[in-house]
């Protein structure tokens, strides 16, 4: 497809299912009801590490209107989790606050919410432990004491060169420790689903999950042990109130609506209140990380070392695997030839924890930027030109053996000072400050389960309607507009006229989930692909049809006609009808697997995983008040490498969501937990950012045509809030002069620090 | 003991026995099925259940059921059906400029800009902010949901429909 006529691809199409959001007509998973439904509800855990002594659940199946009562004593055990150390209810003791010790179905909420109230624990409570480096000690608190030990047996560690060496050669080394606290995705819509079995014994799972595929899979294992093992399976998702990564595994609360609903033969629902929300799902990994870097005379990086604690709770889910991709930016992000990297992911009795947009990217990408600003300093160059010197450049291969195709890293760094007015504003410590920070992210997919796929069947109808069943999954980011926006452009048909169907298994081919901004990039070519079969068989039928060679035609505005002589043309629903009702007809459709040519990353963690690699660098303005510590934003710019954008109003929708939750990131948001117990799980004490908090903001698209992108295009789901926290810690220590190691950058931080810093000046 | 009450919803008269505790939300979402209002706090926080009642926007997870007798209620849903091209000039603008992503916080979003150009047809860019600094949105870093609201007082569309 030649890249200036393009019709549908490059327009600002808009969601294609925003008609049914803004007239209230798009069901989500609260908003459905289904014939006979119980409601389930958990009874949480009420100390963060405690035997389970005994539990009376007596007084609760007698409450009218209760169908089943569950506990860890009354259910056959399922293990999941990436670690295999989660269990639907816990028997035997409690590891978290949020573990789950009991569970009810009743006929209506507030009886199930009754009954849960009804439930007698009696517990032995366990010395806990809630500081890793505290666990990490002989004579910590075990956990899981099968294990032994509280440092999870994972094998994060990378080596690209010889650090040590570079040591050595390096003219400037800076060293520092900077921490990450959590913070969670604020899902609009909480958590939720509706398990239920039909006569045969097959679960029909109403669903809000990133991952429908995975998920049937992870429910088949809970069948097996249910004794239901050939039993099949349907994940229908509903409309999906936000995902952000908070999806992408599956959580006890789904296994007890399954359990329940067995139990009872009916089917259950469990809908998370705001505070469970809060306290029940699994946020953002924190992260201690040490950081150390070097640069020769000429300011270029000779070394990056980078080692890690991270707090993964009481439990495992993916949070614990986020050091693979932390290892992205530390070995990727600017050109460092020697790279050692490792991590420890360490039991506690706090929380634990999830992907959550850019899963480890923007932890590592804090330590990583604020210490480019300090290393800079250190060399005694200007923090815009450091990065310049060291920017990736297309066609390079990373220590971590990534293949850079399209790289815009340095056009986006100079875009950010011009907007910024780099030059004039920066060093004047004044009270105001410029401050920049970059990221890469996968922007082709990432291969971190055997496959990558995604898989697509089009088929067209009588009227020259197309209806196109993805694998895909829509968390509102826009992968029905996008597919469609590609599947008219290759048919010549107008967007308005394809259907994106995306949310049942029973229907939708394959695909591996919503994550690694990987949708656009994947199921784009997917449904290229799949659109280009079906393409050609429609030219084959019309060449019959119309009496001349397929060569020749072409389709436009739903249309399919000779290219030699126009007139010789046929609608494609007259087309279609034609070959539907004539004898020995046939259906026009057809699938298509798309799979990158990708790897898996090998033992040394090293590989190109992913097709094509996404840029970006954010630039602020701050205005720092010294009386209060207060930072407020001037101007926010946001520049980033998308390849050719398909939409570009939903892909400023993605940077503008992303920015937003990456300067609540650094500024505002913080989950404040006192010995396991969260203190803030609402959004009064919890401060997520409010219209009221949008500073000036521009996008800006930097569009390298990407050539191994779908029309040209990387992902762009996860990047917007990577960079943020950094470039705004470097604007606060441009305006002010003091540096900020631990997020959020509070005031009462901001203005400690300034203090200290007047008493040594 | 359930109580009758008589108010205005969308446009139309309607009498309906409620429990006295029941909030606005509740009858809406779960006698009249509209549930384009959402609960994402219940607790007043999210703005996700705002709808106009005689023309300001609440909160309608906190909204007293009993409150409601005489007065003019409106949802998402009423500004749809009683618009003559079948969507608000809000709900066209937010399709059109990209102001919805996820959906969840949509409804209660375009209520709080309803109320906002009713009572102010020419609303500053911080007016818009203030308007809807109670409706929390998770996906869009609101900057194209301000769009779309200052296209529509721009158009001088604000006010009239519904």
């Amino acid at each position: 497809m030649e890249r200036e006529l393009l019709n549908v691809v490059g327009k600002p199409v808009p969601k294609r299912d925003a008609h049914y959001k803004v007239t209230g007509q798009a069901l989500y998973i609260h908003d459905i009801k289904l014939p006979g439904m119980l409601y389930g509800k958990i009874l949480w855990s009420e100390y963060p590490h405690a035997r389970i002594v005994h539990i009376d659940t007596s007084k609760a199946e007698r409450l009218p209107g209760v169908k089943a009562v569950l506990t860890g004593y009354n259910i056959p055990e399922i293990r999941f989790g990436f670690y295999k150390d989660n269990t639907p209810l816990k028997k035997g003791k409690v590891c978290t606050m949020r573990d789950e010790v009991a569970a009810v179905a009743a006929t209506d909420p507030d009886i199930a919410e009754e009954a849960i109230s009804l439930i007698k624990v009696e517990y032995e409570p366990l010395p806990a432990v809630f500081d890793p480096e505290e666990a990490m000690q002989e004579g910590a608190p075990l956990i899981h004491e099968e294990h032994g030990t509280n440092v999870l047996k994972l094998p994060w560690k990378l080596v690209a060169g010889d650090v040590e060496e570079a040591k050595k050669r390096s003219a400037y080394i800076v060293k520092d420790r900077f921490r990450t606290t959590w913070v969670t995705h604020c899902c609009m819509g909480t958590s939720g689903c509706i398990a239920h079995f039909d006569p045969e014994g097959n679960l029909t799972f109403y669903s809000i999950t990133q991952i429908p595929y995975l998920a049937q899979r992870d429910f088949q294992e809970a069948l097996k042990v249910l004794g239901l093992g050939d039993k099949k399976i349907r994940v229908i998702q509903t409309y999906i109130g936000g995902g952000f990564g908070s999806k992408l595994d599956t959580h006890p609360y789904e296994y007890i609506a399954i359990l329940l609903a067995w139990k009872t033969r009916r089917p259950v629902k469990i809908v998370f209140t705001r505070e469970e929300e809060f306290r029940c799902t699994s946020p953002r990994q924190p992260t201690i990380i040490d950081i150390t870097q070097g640069c020769d005379r000429e300011g270029r990086l000779t070394f990056r070392e980078v080692h890690m604690i991270l707090d993964n709770g009481g439990h495992t889910s993916w949070g614990s695997t986020t050091p693979s991709v932390m290892m992205m930016p530390i070995s990727s992000l600017y050109r460092v030839p020697n790279v050692l990297y490792t991590a420890k992911c360490v039991y506690t009795n706090n929380t634990y924890c999830q992907a959550m947009r850019g899963y480890g990217n923007p932890q590592a990408t804090w330590a990583i930027e604020c210490s480019m600003d300090q290393l800079a300093e250190e060399a005694g160059i200007d923090p815009m030109e450091f990065r310049i010197i060291n920017a990736n450049q297309p066609g390079e291969t990373t220590p971590q053996d990534f293949k850079i195709s399209s790289c815009a890293l340095k056009e986006c760094i100079e875009e950010v000072g011009k907007l910024l007015d780099w030059k004039q504003k920066r060093g004047k410590r004044n009270g105001r400050g410029v401050g920049m920070a970059s990221l890469i992210h996968v922007g082709g997919g990432a291969r971190v389960y055997r496959s990558d796929g995604c898989g697509t069947i089009v088929k067209i109808d009588d009227f020259g309607k197309v209806q196109v069943f993805t694998g895909a999954t829509d968390i509102g980011q826009g992968a029905d507009t996008v597919i469609a926006q590609v599947v008219a452009e290759e048919l010549g048909i107008p967007v308005e006229d394809v259907t994106v169907i995306w949310n049942d298994t029973d229907v939708c081919p394959w695909d591996v989930g919503v994550h690694a901004s990987r949708t656009t990039f994947i199921a784009c070519h997917s449904a290229i692909g799949a659109t280009r079969k079906v393409k050609a068989e429609i030219l084959k039928l019309a060449a019959l049809t119309l009496g001349v060679s397929e060569e020749e035609l072409d389709i436009r505005e739903g249309m399919v006609f000779s290219t030699k002589d126009p007139e010789k043309k046929i609608e494609l629903g007259k087309l279609l009808r034609s070959v539907h009702y004539r004898s020995q007809g046939q259906m026009v459709m057809a699938e298509y697997f798309y799979d990158p040519d990708t790897v898996m990353l090998n033992r040394e963690f090293k590989g190109n995983f992913s097709k094509a690699y996404a840029y970006g660098t954010h630039g602020v303005e701050v205005e720092v008040d010294k009386e209060t510590g207060q930072v407020k934003i001037l101007k926010y710019v946001a520049v980033h490498d998308v390849g050719k954008a398909i939409n570009p109003m939903l892909i400023k929708g993605q940077i503008y969501g992303g920015a937003m939750m990456g300067i609540g990131y650094a500024l505002t948001e913080e989950m404040i937990f006192e010995r396991g117990e969260l203190k803030n799980p609402n959004f009064r004490d919890y401060k997520i950012l409010t219209a009221k908090d949008v500073p000036p903001m521009e996008a800006v698209l930097i569009e390298p045509w990407e050539e191994l992108g779908p029309y040209g295009a990387k992902g762009i789901g996860e990047p917007g809030c990577v960079p943020s926290a950094p470039a705004i810690a470097n604007a606060i220590y441009d305006a002010v002069g003091v540096r900020i190691k631990d997020l959020p950058i509070t005031p009462e931080k901001v203005l400690k620090a300034l203090k200290e810093k007047e008493g040594k000046d | 003991m359930r109580r009758s009450i008589t108010f205005r919803l969308n446009g139309d008269e309607v009498t309906v026995e409620v429990e006295p505790h029941w909030t606005l939300l509740y009858l809406l979402r779960e006698v009249f099925e509209l549930t384009g209002a959402k609960e994402g706090c219940g607790m007043g926080e999210c703005g996700a259940c705002t709808v106009m009642v005689n023309g300001k926007a609440v909160v309608s997870c906190l909204y007293p059921v009993m409150e409601v007798e005489g007065k003019e209620v409106w949802t998402v849903e009423g500004l749809a059906e009683k618009s003559p091209e079948g969507l608000h000039p809000l709900q066209k603008a937010f399709i059109e400029r990209g102001a919805v992503q996820c959906g969840f916080c949509t409804p209660g979003m375009i209520m709080s800009a309803k109320a906002l150009l009713d009572e102010n047809p020419n609303p500053t860019e911080e007016d818009i902010k203030t308007a809807i600094s109670g409706n929390i949105c998770r996906c869009t870093g609101y900057v194209q949901i301000i769009e779309a609201i200052k296209t529509v007082a721009e158009e001088g569309h604000g006010k009239g429909t519904a």
